[in-house]
């Protein structure tokens, strides 16, 4: 297996502060890639690194060998949806759908074909209902932007967050589509989430993130949810070991 | 409660990201008003002595032209006097009356210097009326009835900017005004003497003027409070979804990909749709500057040509790639090339220049060598001032809020050092290399040369385009990064 994504002395540095430091990181062709930490991380720096929308202070991203912030080539590849800024609110989803088609070589029917998979996910809210996208719900919304990305098959789809704002049944058939796309069509995903189960669930590969620095980089197996759920519960459990916590501390010790 | 409105709009100001900008900005307005407030000073105390110096009576004659004031004030205000943006969603869920957080928005906007300005005309232009002599009530009175005046057109304007209907009908009014005293049919100035004149001779009447900006404002303060319950979240007006094909545009590839989505935001956003029925507007500039005698020389012609046939370059061209800030970062992760975007925003603005030297053609009545001078001038607008605006667009980085219809010219954080530097060749470089042909040789040369200019633009296109396109790709991380403030 040949790197599909791979970083070398990767920096981003804000006034100062150090938001993001890896050395060296390979993601691997079909892998599906978790991505998780607290608020802060470096979780959504990254990606923007990786789609080039901000500039490193040093270091490389390659994505299938084409250094991102070089060349352009790997755009025609790569499918991604990190927020509400990937949405062209004035649209109908239908148009949306179809414009991104057009940009990736697909035509109206190739789209229409494309988007029949995805009858459930969309539970007969997006599609045929003469609404522009601003006027969906924030989790509609989120639903088109998803599929958006995930247009003509790219290579590599990299979606920041997907699980928060949509409703269970949609979750698990966002998971569903994920394992298909990795199992039919060697989809290489890169997925950022806050949610420990989600993220064992539909990955195979999860790294932690901390202040900016890998602290974590696990294949999933069955323990790897408790492993994960015990690194992040371990800062309040020590608190409250020493007593740091308020809550911790009975109230008659307080007073 | 309205010392903490008062601190979080100073942090709000001096903390906002364009504050250098605007700091400066507010500097050099700050002294172009105290140079105008001196004059109006100066105004205000001298013409009084200056008008008997002539034989006419002071006070009848204001009034005679205080109407052209008023109007103009509205016009003025309307462009220039920001309308106050208060963010009101996170105070209402607080617990602060609703009608403390609108009368807190309408008092603000009553200190402005729109407000203040003519206090310093009226105020010691009243004081000379009665130390020579007039009488005090009827003195006071008129100045009251000044004073509604200016408030009146401080609510007024608000309502403009915020109503469409206000700004349709106001703006009928003025235009109907204005070219019935152009053409002279009708001269305002004989009915509004009598009212001005009215407010002096009977005093209860110009109190009574008070009744009228009082008014407004109580309509002000309904309409924005009920603005503030029904939350466009809370009502939300849906109107169905448009689904134009523009199939015909297909056959184009991505070109046509990009212009179908232009076109459909141009015509399903507020903003946008103000801002090419702006552009129309300039195509009727040359009637205003062309018919005016001292106004009719060659130069002026090619200069009003620029306007004509550029009004959708300068006014939507300007703004490339703003137009497309909301979503920009969609584009810069798509499999899209700069030059496929920025040919479909070169083929918009050519084709609507190209639009208005046609509908430009009714100046054929004014005599051909004025149209003449407006085809020189769209070619030019086509072959360099079309580049130049994509080029001064890799500056503006201001983001453009689709859904709000408000200022189409308002937006002075578009004002910057690099925009106005590109803006210059704009109008200033055919002007001057047809002075230099008209000069020399004759006016057929100057408009030639200009359109010889024009056509060398179209023969480098492609050289540059490479030029816009490099500096895009510099400006690129710069311009992600500002559009994500939108504040």
């Amino acid at each position: 297996m040949n790197a599909m994504i791979s970083i070398e002395n990767l920096k981003k540095v804000y006034n100062g502060v150090t938001v993001l430091n890896i050395p060296h990181l390979e993601i691997p062709t079909g892998q599906s890639f978790g991505l998780v930490g607290n608020n802060g991380a470096g979780k959504t720096t990254l990606f923007s690194l990786v789609l080039d929308l901000i500039a490193p202070n040093t270091g490389t991203v390659s994505n299938n060998g084409i250094i991102v912030n070089e060349s352009e080539d790997w755009k025609r590849f790569t499918g991604a949806f990190m927020d509400e800024s990937f949405l062209i609110s004035y649209l109908t989803p239908e148009e949306y759908f179809y414009f991104i088609g057009e940009l990736r070589g697909l035509n109206k029917s190739d789209v229409n074909e494309f988007l029949q998979q995805f009858t459930e996910l969309f539970n007969g809210e997006i599609l045929n209902k003469r609404k522009y996208i601003r006027d969906l719900s924030k989790g509609n919304q989120k639903k088109a932007g998803i599929v958006g990305a995930l247009i003509g098959y790219p290579q590599v789809i990299i979606l920041d967050e997907p699980f928060a704002n949509l409703d269970p049944t949609t979750q698990y058939r966002l998971k569903d589509i994920i394992r298909k796309f990795t199992a039919e069509k060697n989809t290489t995903f890169l997925i950022s989430s806050h949610d420990l189960s989600h993220t064992t669930e539909v990955c195979s590969r999860i790294v932690v993130l901390n202040k900016g620095e890998i602290t974590k980089d696990i294949q999933t197996n069955t323990e790897t949810l408790k492993e994960l759920e015990a690194f992040f519960s371990k800062g309040i459990l020590e608190d409250t070991r020493r007593g740091d916590s308020i809550n911790a501390v009975p109230f008659s010790n307080r007073l | 409660m309205i010392k903490t409105f008062l601190s979080l709009e100073w942090k709000a100001f001096s903390r906002s990201a364009s504050f250098k900008l605007n700091l400066a900005l507010k500097i050099i307005l700050g002294i172009i008003a105290a140079f105008y407030l001196v004059m109006i000073l100066a105004l205000g105390v001298s013409v009084f002595y200056m008008l008997k110096e002539k034989n006419l009576e002071p006070l009848s004659t204001v009034n005679k032209y205080l109407v052209y004031w008023w109007l103009l004030d509205l016009v003025i205000r309307y462009f220039l006097q920001k309308s106050p943006i208060m963010y009101v969603k996170p105070f209402l869920t607080l617990p602060i009356k609703k009608g403390k957080i609108v009368s807190f928005f309408l008092g603000k906007t009553a200190i402005s210097f729109f407000n203040i300005y003519p206090a310093f005309f009226f105020l010691p232009f009243s004081i000379v009326l009665i130390v020579n002599g007039y009488p005090v009530m009827q003195v006071l009175s008129w100045h009251v009835a000044m004073l509604s005046l200016v408030f009146f057109n401080n609510y007024l304007n608000l309502l403009i900017d915020n109503l469409d209907r206000v700004f349709t009908a106001v703006l009928i009014v003025l235009v109907s005004f204005a070219v019935m005293q152009y053409y002279g049919w009708l001269d305002i100035t004989i009915y509004s003497t009598p009212v001005f004149q009215a407010f002096y001779g009977y005093p209860i009447l110009g109190f009574a003027m008070l009744l009228l900006p009082i008014l407004l404002y109580r309509y002000c303060f309904s309409y924005f409070k009920n603005v503030l319950r029904t939350d466009e979240a809370v009502q939300p007006r849906l109107k169905e979804a448009q689904t134009e094909n523009f199939t015909w545009l297909e056959k184009y590839g991505t070109l046509g990909t990009f212009l179908k989505n232009d076109i459909k935001l141009i015509i399903r956003n507020k903003r946008s749709k103000s801002t090419v029925l702006v552009s129309v507007l300039f195509l009727f500039y040359g009637i205003l500057i062309l018919t005016n005698k001292t106004h009719n020389s060659e130069t002026w012609r090619l200069f009003a040509g620029l306007f004509i046939t550029g009004g959708f370059l300068f006014t939507f061209g300007g703004y490339v790639p703003s137009w497309d800030s909301a979503y920009y970062p969609l584009l810069m992760s798509q499999n899209i090339r700069y030059k496929e975007y920025l040919t479909s925003k070169w083929w918009l603005i050519v084709i609507a220049t190209f639009a208005s030297m046609i509908l430009a053609s009714f100046y054929l009545f004014m005599g051909w060598k004025i149209y003449l001078a407006i085809i020189a001038a769209g070619i030019y607008n086509i072959g360099v001032n079309a580049h130049l605006v994509l080029l001064g667009g890799a500056y503006v980085k201001t983001p453009i809020d689709l859904a709000a219809g408000k200022k189409v010219f308002g937006d002075k954080k578009a004002f910057n050092v690099q925009t106005l530097l590109i803006a210059l060749p704009k109008i200033v470089l055919p002007l001057l290399i047809f002075y230099i042909f008209y000069r020399n040789w004759n006016v057929t040369a100057g408009y030639l040369s200009v359109a010889i200019l024009g056509i060398l633009g179209l023969a480098f296109r492609n050289k540059m385009f490479r030029i816009i396109e490099h500096i895009y790709k510099k400006e690129k991380y710069a311009t992600l990064a500002a559009y994500k403030q939108k504040n």
